[in-house]
């Protein structure tokens, strides 16, 4: 019973987002007031409707319907609850529904925070975002319904994938999806402002914080799919080039340039129109991804033709939304030109610099990525392209990026020359240097150009973010939350520089084959294989070592890999062991039992490898932290102030 | 310089720019793109010799042998028309397995024997390399021809 609840609450949602797509463009169209007012209520209307929906395919799961498919296909009685849970947006079908619920909340949140935006404004953005609202509920009930029935119910289900099995991997979706969805309000705020025909600063101000939240959760979804490929998939694989992952990467990459485009906006009312391409670009690689990652066009082009109906519905809506924008771009956006000159050496030119920038690295990953279907289209061979390619042309853009941010620290609005700052860009640089240079000759013993490279470029962006305001702090000056989370997420950058250049060029990795009592040395660490037993977990069975492993003789960490077999698909699975600090990450993987009780190995020492996901979480926090900045709401406050004042429009919820 | 100038002058920059890394992407590209064959295609000869390529097909039964005690394992890749015999030496993914689909990175050896220094770990069990399914796809039709 619940099922049919469930989707006939998603088919009222349809109905609603139509009506919220409907109201809100025409509305504003006609200016008809009262077909605008019908907005806000159909938005609480699809929230609703939505959160049910979703809790109906919770329950589904929680209680073991295995007559529902997608529980069938996905679930089992031995699973842990959270798993079962995590299971609803562990597949296609549900992650439909998830990603509509999230976009319904993303605009709940924009109705009730954006009240005091110009009614027309307002109805059109809400419009923008019940039209693709619209589209996700007509494709997930027309070709992906979660709730479809299974006439046999099976006794059991079989089971959630065990990789997924994770909680890493847990999260990982809602907080991608939670991003991805972020970016369809800077979208439908793009959107709204051609429309208008009238694209001001404080439009720019605000659609800045609802982008950088978008960019914040996204930076933490990037960072939780590497982080669990690195430790669950266990061969200490963090970043592969990927489809998947480069599908994921792109809007990463659009997203940063659109932020730092949005303050050029914001500040000098300057790149209105690239603002607005790069907020259209964004979502438009949000939906990709999520669709090339759900529905199977990442394995093959010619899943296309295996579910014909998908792929139709697919290729329609994303010409339908990305072709819909980018001519109502064409047509609408040099109404929007701006005049206002800056100098080359500006902050300005900097900021277009790094957009350049990012978005040859974007092209140079898209290329990447599509490379081997267009080959396969075009019947020139079968093809994959992997890290050899990746590695050089995605450092080519972003090296020269990262030197820029440390200058473009220094710079000012309008002006150029660096003025009094060149010298601190030049003490900061040699400063960099000899720490790079100290590192490699006194610790590390050079290996290779990217080491030395990556550290002088990661410790140029630290210093040379921290030198103007801790100026500030000591001059008794106070920061504004803006130019800390600034600072911090620069840093979070710098850090993640260091990181994963020196874990790169410095890691060490062997495959071995050991017997219990052997030992294997790789650089200053001794990994000795001193026992192995039986255990058991819920819903699986496993082989477990004990790995101690000695420096100098002292003991350093105890490692427990494991090898698990998951009793529902007899699949088994290596469960890697960490041992971590700040200066390095060991790791183990078990293979296979070779006979005669010996077992294959992996094991790594990576160097610096927290620093990876410090300097993702640092970036996050950096986004987060310049939001909170008084200067949003502030403006807020002014044009309420100036706007007609009416009881339902002064307490924005 | 007039501003004129200096625009103009960034302007150029950046197309310069843009173009420097086309042509090195491109180069890039050129060099570091790795075909796939199966082992049809290998025995057709269609490999040059040292060439690095991708190998898919299916693990087939029966063929995984490895050297008790030691990481070295043989198996054979086939598409179901023919066989090519691999030399792994490491630790094989969780997925490896007899009468499933793999992928593996390497090179031919002279006596025929393809010497793998990866094989690729798979995402889920559903999963299975689109080429891979193509050549079996391909296999298949032929033998459901011949019979």
């Amino acid at each position: 019973m619940l099922p049919e609840i469930g989707e006939f609450a998603m088919i009222l949602a349809l109905f609603l987002a139509a009506a919220q797509a409907f109201f809100g463009i025409a509305g504003a169209w006609k200016g008809n007031a009262r077909w605008m007012s019908a907005v806000a209520p159909a938005v609480a209307g699809q929230f609703v409707m939505l959160g049910l929906a979703f809790g109906c395919l919770i329950w589904s799961f929680v209680h073991n319907d295995f007559s529902v498919r997608m529980v069938a296909g996905h679930s089992n009685t031995a699973l842990p609850i959270y798993y079962r849970v995590a299971a609803a947006w562990g597949n296609h079908e549900g992650s439909l529904l998830f990603w509509v619920f999230v976009l319904s909340t993303w605009t709940v949140a924009v109705a009730a925070l954006s009240g005091s935006l110009p009614r027309t404004l307002y109805a059109r953005v809400l419009g923008v975002l019940g039209f693709i609202s619209t589209g996700f509920l007509l494709f997930s009930l027309a070709t992906s319904n979660p709730f479809a029935r299974l006439q046999p119910a099976p006794p059991d289900g079989v089971d959630l994938n065990p990789v997924l099995q994770d909680f890493g991997l847990t999260i990982h979706p809602p907080m991608l999806y939670v991003g991805y969805v972020g970016c369809s309000v800077a979208f439908a705020f793009a959107i709204a402002a051609m429309l208008e025909g009238k694209l001001d600063q404080t439009w720019a101000r605000w659609t800045r914080p609802w982008t950088t939240v978008a960019w914040m959760f996204l930076t933490v979804g990037v960072a939780l799919g590497s982080w669990w490929a690195y430790y669950e998939l266990g061969w200490g694989g963090w970043w592969a080039w990927d489809p998947v992952e480069n599908s994921i990467l792109m809007p990463w990459l659009l997203c940063t340039a659109l932020i730092h485009s949005l303050a050029v906006t914001d500040k000098r009312g300057l790149f209105k129109s690239w603002t607005l391409l790069l907020a259209i670009m964004t979502f438009s690689f949000c939906l990709l991804a999520t669709f090339m990652v759900r529905s199977g066009v990442l394995v093959s082009v010619h899943s296309f033709a295996s579910d014909p109906a998908r792929g139709v519905f697919i290729l329609a809506f994303l010409v339908l939304v990305i072709g819909g924008a980018l001519s109502l771009y064409v047509w609408r956006a040099p109404l929007l030109r701006s005049n206002a000159g800056f100098d080359i050496t500006s902050r300005e030119s900097f900021l277009l610099f790094n957009n350049i920038l990012l978005v040859i690295a974007t092209a140079v990953v898209f290329g990447g990525t599509m490379a081997p279907f267009i080959s396969d289209l075009l019947g020139l061979g079968t093809l994959s392209v992997g890290a050899p390619y990746f590695n050089p042309t995605f450092v080519l853009p972003i090296f020269p990026l990262l030197a820029l941010v440390s200058i473009g620290v220094f710079s000012r609005w309008k002006r150029g020359g660096l003025g009094d700052s060149r010298r601190r860009v030049i003490g900061s640089f040699a400063l960099a240097v000899a720490i790079g240079l100290g590192l490699i000759l006194g610790i590390y013993g050079d290996r290779s150009l990217l080491g030395p490279i990556g550290v002088v470029l990661g410790a140029w962006i630290i210093i040379a973010s921290l030198i103007d305001p801790v100026d500030r702090l000591r001059r008794g000056l106070s920061l504004s939350p803006a130019v800390l989370g600034m600072t911090m997420a620069h840093i979070g950058l710098g850090v993640l520089t260091l990181g994963v250049t020196t874990m790169e060029a410095r890691m060490l990795a062997r495959d071995i084959a050991l017997h219990t009592g052997q030992q294997v040395k790789l650089g200053d660490y001794a990994f000795n294989f001193d026992s192995i037993k039986d255990i058991e977990g819920p819903n699986y069975s496993a082989k477990q070592a004990t790995i101690t492993v000695t420096r100098d003789g002292k003991l350093v960490n105890t490692l427990l890999p494991e090898r698990r077999t998951y009793w529902v698909q007899q699949q088994s699975l290596a469960e890697a062991s960490l041992g971590i600090s700040w200066t390095r990450d060991l790791l183990v993987t078990m293979g296979e039992d070779l006979g005669n009780g010996a077992w294959s190995l992996r094991v790594q020492v990576r160097p610096l490898m927290r620093f990876v996901w410090l300097g993702a979480i640092l970036m996050a926090l950096g986004g987060l932290l310049s939001t909170i900045d008084k200067r949003y709401r502030k403006r807020v406050e002014a044009t309420q102030a100036q706007a007609v004042p009416s009881p339902s429009q002064s307490q924005p919820a | 310089m007039t501003p004129r100038r200096k625009r103009i002058l960034l302007v150029l920059g950046i197309v310069a720019g843009v173009a420097i890394a086309a042509g090195l992407g491109l180069r890039a590209f050129r060099s570091n793109v790795m075909f796939y064959f199966d082992p049809t295609q290998v025995a057709a000869g269609q490999v040059k010799t040292g060439q690095r390529f991708q190998l898919g097909g299916m693990v087939e039964v029966g063929s995984v042998k490895r050297q008790t005690g030691s990481l070295e394992i043989n198996f054979v890749v086939t598409d179901f028309q023919h066989q090519l015999p691999v030399r792994y030496t490491g630790v094989l993914p969780d997925l490896f397995k007899e009468n499933s689909g793999v992928v593996a990175h390497g090179r031919l050896d002279s006596s025929g024997t393809f010497v793998a220094d990866e094989i690729v770990a798979k995402h889920d069990e559903n999963y299975m390399p689109p080429a891979v399914k193509r050549s079996l796809q391909k296999g298949e039709s032929r033998l459901g021809q011949g019979t």
